[in-house]
């Protein structure tokens, strides 16, 4: 099918034609047989891993481990989705686990030492890690050093930066109520799915107004059903997650009961579709992926080039300071081991294993999730088989080369069977 | 004339690359710029584009002498330059790519339906048949094809007069031919065209007027429909040929 399509580069364009379903289906194997995987190795993985730890352990597939692997993988998921916007630009930060340890101490010094209340200690966490992106994009970008120098200095420099804020490294608590519920706490039943029901009808509402204003325009557009279905395989697997995380799944009910969607899944979510949104559909966006793809070409083309790679450095580093306040409160503490040992690892692994190229040019906020799942799955299902670490550290690194030469090979199907 | 430049130089320290250039271009014409390696047609497009500026002589856009300091400029007198290397971010799509840097906004939100429909509408005014989807990547088109897309990113906008840094260079026989016929077309759509090559077969096939620059100084602009290939020559290796050409060609002029 990709060779018939590529060979015959003369075929008329047909904007405006319906393609039907099967076209639909045939153009996306195409698709994926040149190289643009997108996020089917990612999902392929996640789905082969659970069926293995489900059969192993039948505990993995608890509706108490579900929520445990959504607090696991959160701090991760929320670095991995700020880098992937260096990664698209193709830049590295090596800093982002350590830099969310200085942001989450600064938050947890302000909060118990001083005892400020909660929007000012998560403001200056995340003003923090605005300037950190801030110096981090500015060096880079006007001193021309590689991105992967200036983090690998600023990963050593953190380090220390953590342990002065922590007074050479001791453990500070954190009680505030508020900012322990943002990976502690769980939605009401009724809120989980009202929040099923907006998200659905929004996303709903979404898909039919771009189907029905493309073909109103005469433009090529998917057929009807596979919208249809989109919307309809969302709903499907929201309901499901509610409807799981609705079940009580305390080990003793009568003594506390656990339900409800946890808050750290809404927050992951909203921090999805807010990237997503400026990844996609805005100026930004664009430019982010032109700059990744050939940077002298969006200089040729206006785009302000220096001005966007030091926001992808800035977006990167604030990302990292809400993964160290996501860490911070599932711990209810900080100490100088927050944002540290594999921290950076494991995200710049689940962006990667999602889909996104350290070459640039590549490279969505979906993937960083679903990397991150990836990656929590392996180290929590691991967990439960009651392997060691280091076999933990062993497969978790294997997998991250595998999913790197998932891109290399991607990339290699593109350039042969792409170009001709 | 939509374009006229009149005694352009240009140095760079002590060397003199463009000496009292002279040079017009009308709307609908295909004018050619030949010239051997070192002649000049670099720097004489990064001129025009306003990428560097003039020495001496002036640059006239519709008969006024324009200052044009910038790719800004020239853009705004409507010159686009499609340069040799393309300048095609192979991660983003056709429409994307034809819009980079101008994009369409509805609010704060790409309006990629209005782009995707003007680019349709661009390509169609082109005649250009052979790009089916305008939703794949620039990686995945072959060479005749992103050269298509870029001269259609410089027609997007309204232009006059479309500059071509060797168009053909690496393409095969059927794409040349392709990018040619394009090229007529922009003219007959009543766009100027300059357009740069080596390959003097491509030139006779598609100008209406060749200029042959040697060693930084016009040698001569001939009727491409008066002129011979072995005449055009002479003039692109020594500067002369026959009673045409610079009559002084050892650096004085007469």
């Amino acid at each position: 099918m990709s060779a018939d399509v590529k060979t015959q580069p003369e075929t008329r364009r047909e904007p405006g034609a319906v393609r039907a379903v099967a076209d639909h289906a045939r153009g996306y194997l195409a698709k994926v047989r040149s190289g643009e995987v997108g996020a089917l190795p990612a999902v392929t993985g996640i789905i082969a891993l659970c069926v293995f730890f489900g059969a192993v352990e039948p505990v993995f597939l608890s509706v108490g481990n579900l929520e445990n692997l959504f607090g696991q993988g959160a701090a991760v998921a929320c670095i991995a989705m700020g880098l992937v916007f260096v990664l698209v630009i193709g830049e590295i930060d090596l800093s982002a686990g350590y830099a969310s340890g200085v942001c989450a101490a600064v938050m947890a010094v302000l909060l118990t030492e001083r005892g400020l209340p909660w929007p000012i200690g998560i403001g200056a966490a995340i003003a923090t890690g605005v300037a950190i992106g801030l110096l981090l994009g500015a060096i880079v970008v006007k001193l021309g050093i590689p991105s992967f120098v200036v983090t690998l200095a600023a990963f050593l420099a953190f380090q220390g930066v953590v342990l002065i804020i922590l007074d050479e490294g001791k453990n500070i608590s954190i009680n505030d109520e508020t900012v322990k519920a943002i990976a502690g706490g769980n939605l009401e039943r009724w809120q989980g799915w009202a929040l099923l029901a907006v998200t659905v009808a929004a996303y709903a509402a979404l898909q039919l107004s771009r189907w029905r204003r493309r073909r109103g325009r005469g433009l090529a557009h998917d057929p009807l059903a596979v919208v249809c279905a989109r919307i309809a395989a969302l709903a499907a697997l929201l309901t499901a997650t509610v409807f799981l995380l609705n079940l009580e799944r305390s080990a003793n009910p009568q003594l506390v009961s656990l339900t409800g969607v946890p808050i750290v899944v809404v927050v992951l979510g909203a921090l999805f579709v807010l990237w997503s949104f400026v990844l996609h559909r805005t100026r930004f966006g664009r430019h982010l992926y032109a700059v990744g793809g050939n940077a002298e070409a969006a200089l040729r083309a206006g785009v302000a080039v220096d001005r966007v790679r030091i926001t992808a450095f800035v977006i990167c580093s604030g990302m990292a300071a809400v993964g160290g306040i996501v860490a911070a409160s599932r711990a209810a503490s900080v100490d100088p081991n927050t944002g540290g040992s594999n921290v950076l690892l494991l995200s710049v692994g689940a962006a990667v294993i999602g889909g996104a190229s350290l070459f640039g040019g590549k490279g969505t906020v979906r993937a960083a999730l679903l990397g991150g799942a990836v990656v929590a799955i392996i180290n929590n299902g691991m967990g439960l088989m009651g392997l060691s670490a280091g076999v933990r550290f062993g497969v978790t690194g294997a997998v991250l080369l595998l999913a790197a030469g998932v891109d290399a090979m991607s990339r290699g199907r593109g350039a042969l069977f792409g170009r001709h | 004339m939509l374009l006229e430049l009149s005694r352009v130089s240009k140095s760079f320290g002590p060397v003199e690359v463009l000496s009292e250039v002279d040079l017009a271009i009308d709307a609908g014409e295909v004018c050619a710029l030949v010239g051997d390696n070192g002649a000049g047609k670099s720097t004489l497009v990064k001129c025009i584009a306003g990428i560097h500026g003039v020495d001496g002589g002036t640059i006239a856009v519709d008969g006024r002498a324009r200052d044009i300091s910038g790719p800004r400029d020239a853009a705004a007198l409507g010159i686009e330059v499609v340069y040799q290397d393309l300048a095609l971010c192979d991660n983003l799509d056709v429409v994307e790519n034809m819009f980079l840097g101008r994009e369409r906004l509805h609010g704060v939100v790409l309006d990629d339906d209005a782009m995707e429909q003007l680019a349709a509408e661009t390509l169609d005014g082109l005649a250009v048949r052979t790009i089916r989807d305008l939703r794949q990547t620039v990686a995945s088109l072959s060479g005749g094809q992103r050269q298509t897309v870029a001269i259609a990113k410089a027609v997007l906008w309204n232009s006059r007069l479309v500059i071509l840094d060797e168009p053909t260079a690496a393409l095969g026989v059927a794409q040349t031919r392709q990018v040619l016929e394009l090229i007529r077309r922009l003219a007959d759509q009543g766009l100027a065209v300059l357009y740069i090559s080596h390959n003097l077969n491509d030139v006779f096939a598609v100008a209406d007027r060749i200029a042959a620059l040697y060693l930084g100084r016009m040698a001569a602009v001939l009727d491409a429909a008066d002129a011979t290939q072995s005449q055009v020559v002479e003039l692109i290796t020594s500067g002369r040929s026959g009673a045409l050409g610079l009559t002084e060609t050892n650096g004085a002029r007469t």
